[in-house]
């Protein structure tokens, strides 16, 4: 800002998308309008990796492992993917992770800014959009390398059930039914929830589906985190339902993975579905 | 060529507070108390969709006074810059003094250049801190002036009234119950020009209430309360309007049930309630005129 007044800029109506705000005042602040050098850049930043959700009646659960590599190296343990949007919605990201923290600070601001300038929120769908707009933005810089995918699950409250929303990295928008998955792991994690999952399953039922998705992803997927038992780090899980959404507590989530692991000791390769 | 008058700089200034002030007496109040848990809003405000009291970020909100429109840019002026600064520093580098400091001299700068009208509003920028010593509550003026209140703050058409009556009663550390009848119970509290006092049942649908609220689990301590929860606060407040007038209370004998007080200033209300005197004492012509011919 060049003086203690406030520009004319932020007392003028009409805009109430944050990041257009930004696009017009500070354009250095976004994510996607960066001017990189020619290369790929893939390589030099950690990586985030399977995120999974699926919805039950009711709601929609989000979990997401812990790991995030950088090529053979563990960059870190304990990484955090999968955040709340808003209220009533929740993103986990797979991807480059600085870019997609970067990403998931902006889509939250964009969120609230909305629900404060407008005095209402956006629709479910309105929040897809956003979100794929901003993905969009992203395009360059995924063709070099650090691509951003997010997966994008809530509650919409107008239709009374979960939603699950997928993107491509052009910012194509894709609705799912009952679950889907992102990321390195993604293909042995969806593997798995197409054996497990079932139609009227409850949250507790909904929540162990998806963790053991996220075993199977880990199982066959070195990029993907299992769960770390001598540290205690389990997935990060979201449930949205109609009251909001909340973050399991790490007590919570450790209880069903322990049961998870129990299970997996007499046998590895996990539950086993009917035949016909 | 012609001359401009000369406006001596006093004059000029003491003209656009004039103007500025008309403007935000026309308006109705808004009240900030501070209880135990937070800070309360509340305001006399008919529109469910032209929010006097908004908020701006997690822990600060907003409620202003006077020209809609004005005040409504300020407003999305202040949650477009604790977004900004919340995104390129850190939700806790949002703070309630910069936003006052911001607004302060955009309304000055504003009041003193000579090609703008001076903005017809009042501001309160309030934020709550991790106990009630923490809180903080801003008023800002027409003119860019910063003053910080405590306990309870006013600002709009009949503030003086309505802060005597806030200072007879009220009290620190209050319930948010104890503080929704007080703030609302001064809101309805009015003088005339005569300087009678009287106090109005405000209806539950032309209130504003919202509450910076420390004890809410969610970051974002700003929430507005439902008419629903605003009843049950305010719990019975005795009838709106008052019962009209009986058939039988202009017979001899009788007090009228809708007596309005005697009036001393005029010599011929010898009756007491509100029968009107046969003709005006001083032009002697009856209250309504007579019929003209055809």
């Amino acid at each position: 800002m060049t003086g203690p007044r406030l520009p004319v800029a932020f007392l003028q109506p009409g805009v109430s998308s944050f990041s257009d705000f930004l696009a017009e005042q500070a354009p250095d602040l976004l994510p996607g309008r960066r001017a990189l050098p020619q290369g790929q850049a893939g390589d030099l930043a950690p990586h985030g990796t399977t995120i999974v959700a699926a919805t039950f009646p009711g709601g929609v659960v989000m979990a997401g492992d812990r790991r995030a590599t950088m090529g053979n190296i563990i960059a870190q343990r304990d990484i955090e993917k999968v955040f709340p949007a808003d209220e009533f919605s929740a993103v986990g990201i797979a991807g480059t992770a600085g870019l997609a923290v970067e990403m998931v600070r902006l889509f939250q601001t964009e969120l609230e800014h909305y629900e404060k300038i407008e005095g209402t929120t956006l629709s479910m769908d309105g929040k897809a959009n956003r979100l794929a707009a901003l993905i969009r933005s992203n395009l360059g810089m995924a063709m070099q390398g650090l691509a951003v995918v997010p997966l994008f699950a809530g509650y919409d409250l107008q239709a009374g059930q979960g939603r699950i929303f997928s993107y491509d990295v052009t910012g194509g928008r894709y609705e799912e039914t009952a679950f889907h998955s992102v990321g390195s792991g993604s293909l042995f994690a969806r593997g798995s929830l197409k054996k497990l999952y079932r139609e009227d399953l409850d949250e507790t039922g909904c929540v162990t589906a998806t963790i053991q998705a996220l075993y199977d992803a880990a199982d066959d997927d070195s990029a993907t985190g299992g769960p770390d038992l001598t540290r205690r780090i389990f997935p990060v899980v979201q449930v949205i339902t109609a009251d909001g959404a909340r973050r399991l507590p790490d007590s919570g989530v450790a209880d069903i993975a322990d049961r998870v692991i129990a299970g997996r000791m007499t046998r590895p390769d996990g539950p086993s579905a009917a035949l016909t | 060529m012609s001359m401009p008058f000369y406006v001596s700089p006093e004059q000029l200034m003491k003209d656009r507070a004039d103007f500025a002030r008309k403007g935000i007496a026309r308006g109705r109040s808004v009240v900030s108390v501070q209880y135990a848990g937070g800070i309360l809003f509340v305001s006399e405000n008919p529109s469910q969709a032209l929010h006097k009291v908004s908020e701006i970020y997690d822990q600060i909100a907003f409620a202003a006074v006077g020209r809609y429109n004005e005040f409504e840019n300020l407003r999305i002026a202040g949650v477009r810059l604790a977004d900004m600064r919340g995104y390129a520093y850190d939700r806790r580098d949002v703070t309630g003094r910069g936003l006052a400091n911001a607004y302060a001299q955009t309304l000055g700068t504003i009041f003193s250049s000579g090609g703008e009208k001076p903005y017809e509003v009042e501001l309160f920028v309030a934020e709550i801190g991790d106990d009630a010593a923490a809180d903080q509550i801003y008023r800002l003026t027409y003119d860019g002036q910063v003053a910080d209140e405590h306990g309870f703050a006013v600002m709009g058409g009949a503030a003086d009234v309505v802060a005597s009556y806030l200072g007879e009663h009220y009290v620190e550390g209050a319930s948010l119950q104890e503080a929704v009848r007080m703030a609302v119970a001064a809101l309805g509290h009015t003088s005339d020009d005569k300087g009678a006092t009287k106090d109005r049942v405000l209806p539950l649908k032309d209130l504003e209430v919202a509450i910076l609220d420390r004890t809410r689990a969610q970051p974002r301590k700003f929430s507005r309360l439902s008419p629903a929860r605003l009843e049950a606060l305010l719990g019975e407040r005795g009838p709106g309007v008052a019962a009209p007038p009986q058939p039988g209370d202009a017979a001899p004998g009788t007090m009228p049930s809708d007596a309005t007080p005697d009036d001393p200033a005029d010599p011929t209300d010898e009756v007491s309630g509100d029968v009107p005197p046969l003709e005006d004492p001083t032009t002697g012509e009856p209250p309504s005129p007579p019929p003209v011919a055809p």
